[in-house]
C-alpha cells in the first residue's frame, strides 16, 4: 500500500466504489443496502444477525441510514436526516483488522505518511439492539472518520467468535478527502461528467421534504399504531412452530420478524423527531425495541445461518 | 542474577487506563515473583498506547530451596490415615520419620522443595498476570477466549544475564513469548529483536517510540511552551489533558496553530472547553490581550511536510467545531438579551427528578429558600431571590447543552447580557461552589445565599423522597452537597440554625407538591395537615413520611389508571393506606450533617472526641457555633490546665454518678458552704461562685475563650479539694453537701461542653 500510487478520488461515488473494490479484494462479500429504513448500517441483518452464532462471515456494503431528528432542511453543512454509512463486518475478527482498515484509507486517497491517524477509545453501545463492543473512533488529523468495534454482545447474546465491525460515515469522510466544506457542494459523480451532479442536486430537496415530514408532517397516531402493529407482528412470527406445514421443513422466520423490529425502531425514531415521546417514555420505547431485537437474536441462533445444526441436536 | 524484560504489545490501549495498567503490571508481577521465592533489586514500568512494559533488575536466578516439615498421624493410627498422609505428602512410609510427641509416637514428613529456576516462575507469574489483569473493561477478539483491553498481539519476555538473553518459554492462548517487538505504527512498523532493556529502549527510540510517558509529557510540554513563547504567547496549563495526550501518542510532535479571527470574541472558557473536549487541544493565551488566541495539538508522527497537512486538517475540524460554538453563543445571546424568558419557560418541561418535579419547580423552591436565608448571610432578600431565579436558566442554553461543564460560567455571561448587576450574575457562576473539599468557597453574600439554598434544597428534597446515600452509593452527590453547606457556613461564619431551615424547605416542598394534587385528593390530605403551622422538623418529617408515600402511590396508581386498570389502581391505594404506618426508622438529615462535619473537622486535625463533646450540646445545628466551641475546647484541652481540669471533672463526675446510682437520687441542689469542713472545701465553693459569675455570661456571649479561661481557674481548687477532702464522709449531711458541691462542677462545665465524651 504505497501512498504515491494512489490518486485522490474526485467524487463521492468514486470513494464508495473504491471501498467496495478494496473490501471485495480483501475477500468480503460486497452486499447491497438493506431495503428498509434503518438508523445505521449496524441494523442491516448482515451485521446484526450475522454477528451471532459461530458461522464465519465477511461482508461489506453501503447502507442508507435515516436519523429523523438530524433533519436540518439541507442547510447544515454536516448534518443530514438521510445519509450513507459504509459498513464492514468480519467474523471472526482477523488479527490484522487494523492494518486492513488503514489500507482502506490509503485506497480512498488518504496518504498515511502525511496524515495523523489515531485510534481513540470509544466504546460502542446500542441500547435498541441490546448490543455493545469495545473499540475506537478513528481520527484523521483530529477528525473522526470511522468507528472501529469488536462486538462483544448482540441481542443479549455473547459474540463467539467476535466480529470486527468498521463503520465509515461516508459523507464526512468524503468531504474531508475531497476538501469540501458543505455537504451539498460535494460532487456526487465525476465533476467532468457531461451532467455533473452535486450531492445537493440529488438530496437538497429531499432533505427539505423529509425535514418537514419528520418534524411536522408524519401522523403521530398512525405511527403509534404502526409501532404496536410491528411489535405484535414480530412476536407473532416468532411464536410459530418451527415445523412448516407446506414444505415440511424446519423454518424459523427470524428475518421476517427482524424486519418488524427494524420497522419498530424507525417508527420510534420518527415519533421521537415529532417530539411526542417524553423523556420517561423514551426509555420504555427503547426497551420495547430491545426486547424485540433480543427475541429475533434468540430465534436466529436457532437457524442454520445462526449456527444451529440438526446433527448437533441429535 | 539476571534482568527481566516484559512487554505486552496490543492494539491501542485507552489513554485513561494506561497509568493504572503499568502500575498493576509492576505490582502483580513483582508480588508474584516474590511470593514464589525470588528477589529483585529494582522495577520500572512503562506504557505507550500500544505496549505495557516492565523491566526488573537483579532478579535471583532461582528461588531458594525450602524444607517443610509436616506432622502426621500417630504411628499406631489406622492404615487409612497413614496412607492418606503419604498421598498428601507424596512420600513413602520409609521416608517418614518417627518422633515422640507428648504421649504417643507420631510420623513426621520432611518435604524438600527444591529451588525453581527464575524462568519457570516468571512464565507462571506472567501467564497468571495476563489472565487476571484488572482492566476496567476487557474484551475477547477473533475466535479466542483470552481477555485483554484490546487484542493482544505479542508477548516479549526475556531473562538477561552475563551469558546473554534467554526467551522465557511461555504460550498464552497461542501467543508465544519471544524477544521481538514492533516500532511506531506508521513510522517504523517493522518488528525487531532485543537483548536487554537498554537495547530495547534504544531501538524503540530509533523506531520512533518514546517509551516513558513522563518523558513524552515533558517533551510535549517543553516543546509547546517553546513554540508559544516564540510567538509571545503563553500555554494554558492542563495537567489532565497532558497526561491524556501523552497516552495517545508514541512519538509526540507538537504543532501550534491560530484560532480564526471570527472566533476570538467567544468567551475564553468556551474556546478552551470546545478545544479540549472535542479535539484534545491545549489553549494558548495572548498575555497582552488575555484572550485565547491559539492552540496546540499533538500529532503522533513526523511528516515530510513538517505537519502542514495535519495542521490544516485540524484547523478545518476546529473551525467546524467553533462555528457550532459561535452559533450556540449567538443564539444564546439573543435569548439572554431578551431576558432569558424562553429558557425559564423551557425548564418547565425539563424533569429534575420524577418525584421532585421539573427544573422550574426546583428553581422556585431554591428562590424561596434563598430569600429566607439572605438575611442570615447579609444579603438583600429580593436580590438573593432574583439571583436564584436566574442562576440555573443557562441549563436550557444551547452552549450548556453542548458543554454541560460550562453550567454557571455561561449563566454569568448571559445574566450580564440580560442587564443584571454583577453580584447577581456572579451568583449564577458561583452558586455551584464549593464542589470539593478544597476548592474556593463563594464569599459574596448573594452567591452564598443561593449556594446554600441550592444545596439545602437538594438535600431536603432527596431526603424527603428517601433517596439517601448508602455505603458507597451516593448517586445524587448528597455527601458533596452537605460538605458544601458546611464549608459555606464555616467559611463565611454564617450563624444559622439548620433545623429551622430544613423544616422550612421540607414544608415548602410539601406545599408545592400539594398544590399540584387534584382537588379531591387535596381534601383527603388536608385533615392530616391541619396543624402544620409552627411545625418542628420532626412534625414536618412525620407528615412527610406519609405524604411522600402518598406521592409514590399516587404516581403509580395514576399510571395504572391511564392504562385503564382502575381496579388495580384502587387496590394499590387501599393496600398502601394500610401499610402507611409501617415506616422504618430514618436517619435524620441533621445527624447526616454531623457525620459529614466530623469527617471534615477530622481532616482538619480536630479530635473526634472533642467534636462529640460539642455535638452533645444544645444548638448543635448551628455549625459555626459548634466549630467555635470545638476549637476553644480543643485549645483548652491541649493546655496543662485543660488536661488536669478534665481529670478533676471526670473524678467528680465518677464519684457523683456512682453515688447517684447507689443512692437512687440525683444530687443537684443545696450545696451549702456552712456545712463545709475544710479550707479546701470552702475554697472550692468560692471558686465555683467566681466561675459561675464568669462562665455564665461568657457563654451567653458565646465567648468560649473567656469561658475556658474561667474553667482553667477551677483546676487548682478542684485538685486541692480532691487531695484534701474525702467526699464519702460518714456524716451523711457532710457527704450529701459534698456530692451537691460536685454537682456544681458538673453543671458548670456542662454549660461549656459535654466533657464525659472526651477521652483521657
Amino acid at each position: 500500500m504505497t501512498a504515491a500510487a494512489v490518486t485522490t478520488p474526485r467524487s463521492f461515488q468514486e470513494i464508495i466504489l473504491r471501498l467496495m473494490t478494496y473490501w471485495g479484494a480483501k475477500g468480503c462479500a460486497v452486499l447491497q443496502p438493506y431495503d428498509m429504513e434503518v438508523g445505521a448500517g449496524t441494523f442491516h441483518p448482515a451485521t446484526t444477525l450475522r454477528s451471532l452464532g459461530s458461522t464465519p462471515w465477511a461482508a461489506a456494503y453501503v447502507q442508507p441510514s435515516r436519523r429523523p431528528t438530524d433533519g436540518r432542511y439541507g442547510e447544515n453543512p454536516n448534518r443530514l436526516q438521510h445519509y450513507y454509512q459504509y459498513q464492514v463486518l468480519i467474523k471472526p475478527s482477523p488479527p490484522d483488522l487494523q492494518d486492513l482498515y488503514l489500507g482502506s484509507l490509503e485506497a480512498i486517497g488518504i496518504d498515511t505518511s502525511l496524515h495523523d491517524i489515531r485510534f481513540v477509545e470509544d466504546d460502542w453501545e446500542s441500547p435498541t439492539l441490546g448490543a455493545w463492543g469495545l473499540g475506537w473512533e478513528v481520527w484523521c488529523d483530529g477528525m473522526e472518520v470511522s468507528q472501529f468495534t469488536y462486538f462483544q454482545q448482540v441481542g443479549g447474546h455473547d459474540c463467539k467468535p467476535v466480529s470486527g465491525e468498521l463503520t465509515y460515515g461516508l459523507e464526512r469522510l468524503a468531504m474531508y478527502v475531497l476538501g469540501i466544506d458543505h455537504v451539498m457542494d460535494m460532487p456526487f459523480n465525476d465533476p467532468d461528467s457531461p451532467i455533473p451532479l452535486k450531492y445537493g442536486d440529488i438530496f437538497r430537496q429531499t432533505e427539505e421534504e423529509y425535514s418537514r415530514h419528520n418534524f411536522n408532517g408524519a401522523t403521530t397516531e398512525m405511527l403509534f399504531q404502526h409501532f404496536k402493529d410491528a411489535e405484535a407482528e414480530c412476536e407473532r412470527l416468532l411464536a410459530f412452530d418451527p415445523q412448516d406445514a407446506n414444505s415440511g421443513k424446519r423454518i424459523i422466520m427470524a428475518h421476517p420478524a427482524y424486519d418488524q423490529c427494524i420497522k419498530a425502531s424507525h417508527l420510534f425514531n420518527l415519533l421521537d423527531a415529532r417530539g411526542v415521546i417524553s423523556v420517561t417514555e423514551r426509555q420504555a420505547y427503547i426497551g420495547r425495541v430491545r426486547a424485540l431485537a433480543k427475541k429475533c437474536a434468540d430465534a436466529f441462533v436457532q437457524t442454520e445461518a445462526g449456527g444451529w445444526s440438526a446433527a448437533a441436536q441429535a | 542474577m539476571s534482568d527481566l524484560l516484559i512487554e505486552l504489545f496490543s492494539e491501542e490501549i485507552p489513554a485513561r487506563m494506561q497509568a493504572a495498567a503499568r502500575e498493576n503490571l509492576r505490582k502483580l508481577v513483582t508480588d508474584g515473583l516474590v511470593d514464589a521465592g525470588l528477589t529483585y533489586e529494582s522495577a520500572g514500568a512503562f506504557s505507550t498506547p500500544r505496549r505495557l512494559t516492565l523491566s526488573l533488575t537483579g532478579l535471583s536466578a532461582q528461588s531458594r530451596a525450602v524444607r517443610e516439615e509436616r506432622k502426621g498421624p500417630r504411628t499406631d493410627a489406622p492404615a487409612a490415615a497413614i496412607e492418606g498422609f503419604l498421598r498428601s505428602t507424596g512420600l513413602t512410609l520409609d521416608q517418614l520419620e518417627k518422633r515422640a510427641d507428648k504421649k504417643a509416637e507420631v510420623y513426621f514428613a520432611a518435604i524438600e522443595k527444591p529451588g525453581r529456576a527464575a524462568a519457570d516462575i516468571v512464565a507462571e507469574v506472567l501467564e497468571r498476570t495476563i489472565r487476571n489483569f484488572p482492566w476496567p473493561k476487557s474484551m475477547r477478539w477473533g475466535s479466542g477466549a483470552l481477555r485483554w483491553v484490546r487484542p493482544l498481539h505479542s508477548i516479549l519476555c526475556i531473562l538477561v544475564d552475563e551469558a546473554g538473553a534467554q526467551i522465557v518459554p511461555l504460550n498464552v492462548d497461542g501467543i508465544e513469548a519471544g524477544n521481538t517487538t514492533g516500532g511506531h505504527r506508521f513510522m517504523a512498523p517493522a518488528r525487531f529483536a532485543v537483548t536487554s532493556f537498554d537495547d530495547y529502549a534504544t531501538k524503540l527510540r530509533r523506531a520512533h517510540v518514546m517509551l516513558d510517558s513522563a518523558e513524552r509529557e515533558a517533551a510535549i510540554w517543553n516543546d509547546a511552551q517553546n513554540q508559544a513563547f516564540a510567538r509571545g504567547l503563553e500555554l494554558v496549563p492542563d495537567a489532565a489533558l497532558l497526561a491524556e495526550v501523552a497516552g495517545l501518542v508514541e512519538w509526540p510532535v507538537v504543532l501550534m496553530g491560530s484560532i480564526g479571527e471570527d472566533f476570538l470574541h467567544l468567551p475564553p472558557e468556551v474556546l478552551q472547553t470546545s478545544m479540549r473536549e472535542h479535539q484534545k487541544f491545549f489553549s494558548v493565551k495572548n498575555p497582552k490581550t488575555g484572550r485565547i488566541e491559539g492552540f496546540v495539538t499533538v500529532a503522533n508522527r513526523e511528516t515530510a511536510d513538517h505537519g502542514a497537512t495535519i495542521l490544516k486538517g485540524n484547523l478545518k475540524v476546529l473551525s467546524a467545531r467553533l462555528s457550532d460554538a459561535r452559533f450556540f453563543w449567538e443564539n444564546d445571546l439573543r435569548v439572554a438579551k431578551a431576558g432569558m424568558g424562553e429558557w425559564e419557560e423551557g425548564l418547565k418541561s425539563v424533569t429534575f427528578h420524577n418525584k421532585l418535579g421539573s427544573q422550574s419547580d426546583r428553581i422556585a423552591r431554591i428562590a424561596a429558600l434563598a430569600r429566607e436565608i439572605a438575611p442570615l448571610v447579609g444579603a438583600d432578600p429580593a436580590q438573593a431571590e432574583r439571583a436564584a431565579k436566574l442562576a440555573k436558566l443557562d441549563l436550557r442554553s444551547a452552549m450548556v447543552g453542548e458543554f454541560p461543564e460550562l453550567q454557571g460560567t455561561m449563566g454569568r455571561y448571559y445574566a450580564l447580557e440580560a442587564g443584571e448587576p454583577e453580584a447577581i450574575a456572579n451568583a449564577a457562576r458561583d452558586h455551584y461552589s464549593p464542589l470539593g473539599p478544597s476548592d474556593a468557597v463563594p464569599a459574596e453574600s448573594i452567591s452564598v445565599a443561593v449556594a446554600l439554598a441550592d444545596k439545602i434544597d437538594t438535600l431536603t428534597g432527596f431526603w424527603a423522597i428517601d433517596e439517601k446515600p448508602t455505603g458507597s452509593k451516593d448517586p445524587f452527590a448528597l455527601r458533596r452537597a452537605a460538605l458544601g453547606v458546611i464549608r459555606l457556613v464555616l467559611g463565611n461564619g454564617v450563624r444559622v440554625g439548620l433545623e429551622a431551615v430544613f423544616a422550612k424547605a421540607i414544608l415548602d416542598l410539601l406545599d408545592r407538591a400539594f398544590d399540584k394534587l387534584a382537588s379531591g385528593t387535596q381534601e383527603e390530605w388536608i385533615a392530616l395537615w391541619s396543624n402544620r403551622e409552627g411545625s418542628s422538623t420532626e412534625h414536618a418529617a412525620a407528615m412527610l413520611r406519609n405524604f411522600k408515600k402518598f406521592l409514590v402511590v399516587d404516581l403509580a396508581s395514576r399510571s395504572l389508571e391511564a392504562q385503564g386498570k382502575f381496579d388495580e389502581a384502587t387496590a394499590l391505594k387501599e393496600t398502601h393506606k394500610i401499610n402507611f404506618e409501617a415506616e422504618r426508622d430514618e436517619v435524620s438529615l441533621l445527624s447526616f450533617f454531623h457525620d459529614r462535619l466530623k469527617v471534615f473537622l477530622r481532616d482538619q486535625g480536630t479530635r473526634h472526641d472533642v467534636i462529640d463533646a460539642c455535638l452533645a450540646m444544645p444548638g448543635n445545628d448551628d455549625l459555626t457555633l459548634l466549630v467555635k466551641r470545638a476549637e476553644a475546647l480543643g485549645a483548652f484541652l491541649a493546655t496543662e490546665d485543660g488536661t488536669n481540669l478534665l481529670q478533676g471533672f471526670k473524678r467528680a463526675n465518677n464519684i457523683l454518678s456512682q453515688a447517684e446510682a447507689k443512692d437512687g437520687v440525683e444530687y443537684s441542689f443545696g450545696a451549702d458552704v456552712k456545712f463545709a469542713e475544710t479550707e479546701e472545701e470552702r475554697a472550692l465553693f468560692a471558686a465555683l461562685d467566681a466561675g459561675e459569675a464568669a462562665i455564665t455570661p461568657a457563654m451567653a456571649k458565646e465567648d468560649f475563650a473567656a469561658a475556658m479561661a474561667a474553667m482553667a481557674r477551677l483546676r487548682a481548687p478542684i485538685d486541692a479539694f480532691f487531695t484534701a477532702v474525702q467526699v464519702n464522709s460518714d456524716n451523711q449531711i457532710v457527704r450529701r453537701n459534698r456530692l451537691n458541691l460536685l454537682h456544681r462542677i458538673r453543671a458548670l462545665v456542662a454549660q461549656v461542653a459535654d466533657l464525659t465524651k472526651v477521652e483521657g
